[in-house]
């Protein structure tokens, strides 16, 4: 198929818009040829996830397109960093790694980004509205801004995030389309109690089963609470994006685009069911957790992966009111939730209780955990997918209830009852 | 025996096959250090994929893997050619950035019926055709 492009678009490639956006233009065509896209589609705001250093090559990317002259062309979020910039130390990287850090993240904001550095920039104010075109990076923010505000991204790679941001067009296929956004595979819950439905360590469980089922097909929930709130929404999909290539999934009753499951199909026939029984929810549960069965030890504590909402720290304060934490104990969050919580109190009552607040950037992207690696207990399944190649530590998954709990004691302390 | 792939990136390679048997996300799975599979989890842990006809039946997982992909292609660990089940945008677009950085590029295709390459050498033209030996 070849690519149309529009006399603007065209006229960037040539050089109208300046070095730096040709560059961006030729990167986001190349991208829109190889997924065989017709044509490009303007898009109304960015989230980039280029700003977390892996290498040193991502920083010259950075650095030649500011060279360059480059400049967003939409208002453009960041995503983590590799560095806690609030709190200077909390990541131990040797001096010439976290100069590179520092260099990413200089160059992403030089780019005119907002330095939000959170994997949640839906709670960072960052809310497009139904049916908008936009260029989002980061899997789990792809997967909500798709599924929970019901705007339209595919899951751009690092790099194409901030071409698109600097052309304010992304390649026109996949989940821009009406049809792609059709679910084809249907997940039943249905059949689990609705009691476990109702559970906070329902949803990245769900999500875990949904990504190793689905890979990149678009699914159809049944089952999930008509109340269930936009942090556990956040949870099934940073789960599914993370055990699979989850780019949208449809709730049904629950998110936009699916008010009824005849809606969330656009009228066609499922190719795949798929009733979730009690057995298979466990078995992705289980996974969740690589640490010895039948162990109890713990060395650390982590939550925040998407980074931690404000009613997430309110439910955590909650339930670590009158404790003393007997292992580290870290909640990842963004700077907005930060001024936010410390408005309302929290953080003098959280750090009482042990919990350490780690902003911008998170604990399997840099490295914050202890540095003799053990067993990581969190109520995150990105974290608990993710932590084991990332920070060398075997994981363990519980409810935040159970990670209160496991801290206060210091040892793993699960109820497992409500997995029965 | 020869297959014919979609060109995502033109080029032309040789190499051992190494074919994935469970899903492998770039980033959190791959060491940009060491070229390493670095997932505990997967069952190909600790096997390179430098210089080797690296066969992905299914995409998974972050967007961050363009960067590792960039990142091992300027590290000269990355593999001599990719083939895909599917296109994916996020792999082949690190190829992408690495050719506007000005490093060397390889191969990408995206080729269905990855099941029939046989195992051992696999070479992968410009036109797309892949064949064994």
């Amino acid at each position: 198929m070849t690519l149309a492009l529009t006399a603007a678009e065209r006229a960037l490639l040539e050089g109208s818009g300046g070095p730096a956006a040709a560059m961006a233009m030729r990167i986001v065509a190349e991208a829109a040829r190889l997924m065989g896209a017709p044509s490009l589609v303007q898009v109304e705001s960015a989230h980039i996830d280029g700003c977390l250093y892996h290498g040193d090559s991502g920083v010259h990317f950075a650095e030649r397109l500011v060279e360059l002259g480059g400049r967003v062309a939409v208002p453009s979020t960041l995503n983590v960093g590799a560095l806690d910039l609030l709190h200077p130390g909390r990541v131990r990287f040797d001096p010439e790694t976290g100069g590179m850090a520092r260099r990413l993240m200089a160059a992403s904001e030089a780019l005119g980004c907002k330095p939000t550095w959170t994997c949640a920039p839906y709670q960072a104010g960052h809310r497009p509205r139904l049916g908008a075109h936009v260029a989002w990076g980061e899997s789990n923010a792809v997967a909500f801004v798709n599924s929970v505000l019901g705007a339209r991204t595919n899951r751009l790679g690092d790099f194409l995030d901030l071409c698109c941001a600097i052309t304010a067009r992304a390649p026109c296929y996949g989940l821009h389309l009406d049809d792609a956004r059709r679910a084809r595979l249907v997940v039943d819950a249905r059949g689990l109690s609705e009691r476990l439905r109702r559970l906070d360590a329902f949803y990245p469980v769900l999500g875990a089963f949904l990504g190793a089922e689905a890979g990149s097909e678009v699914a159809a929930i049944l089952g999930v609470p008509s109340d269930t709130d936009e942090d556990r929404l956040k949870a099934l999909g940073a789960a599914a994006a993370s055990t699979g290539a989850v780019g949208l999934f449809h709730a049904v009753g629950v998110t936009p685009e699916a008010p009824a499951l005849e809606t969330a199909l656009g009228g066609a026939e499922p190719e795949r069911r798929v009733e979730l029984k009690p057995d298979l929810l466990r078995a992705a549960r289980d996974r969740l957790s690589t640490a010895a069965a039948g162990s109890d030890v713990i060395d650390a504590v982590a939550v925040g992966s998407p980074h931690f909402s404000g009613s997430e720290f309110h439910a955590l304060a909650a339930l670590a009111r009158g404790r003393r934490f007997r292992v580290p104990f870290y909640a990842c969050t963004g700077r907005g939730v930060l001024t936010e919580i410390e408005r309302a109190g929290l953080l003098a009552p959280l750090k009482e209780a042990g919990v350490e607040i780690v902003v911008d950037t998170c604990v399997v992207v840099a490295p914050i955990l202890p540095p003799e690696a053990g067993v990581l207990m969190t109520n995150s399944g990105k974290f608990a997918f993710y932590a084991p190649a990332n920070t060398g530590f075997a994981t363990v998954y519980g409810s935040l209830a159970d990670c209160v709990a496991s801290a206060a004691a210091g040892r793993v302390v699960r109820d497992e009852r409500l997995w029965s | 025996m020869v297959l014919k792939g979609r060109v995502l990136v033109a080029g032309s390679a040789e190499g051992p096959l190494l074919r994935m048997t469970a899903p492998l996300s770039f980033w959190g799975g791959v060491d940009p250090k060491t070229g390493r599979i670095s997932d505990p989890r997967h069952p190909q842990h600790g096997l390179a994929i430098g210089g080797t006809v690296l066969a992905l039946p299914e995409p998974r997982g972050s967007s961050s893997s363009s960067a590792v992909m960039l990142e091992l292609i300027a590290r000269g660990l990355a593999p001599a050619a990719l083939l895909l089940g599917e296109a994916d945008a996020i792999l082949a677009l690190g190829i992408v950035v690495a050719g506007e950085m000005g490093h060397p590029t390889l191969p990408a295709l995206e080729v269905a019926e990855l099941e029939r390459l046989p195992e051992g050498r696999v070479r992968v033209d410009i036109d797309g055709s892949i064949r064994a030996g």
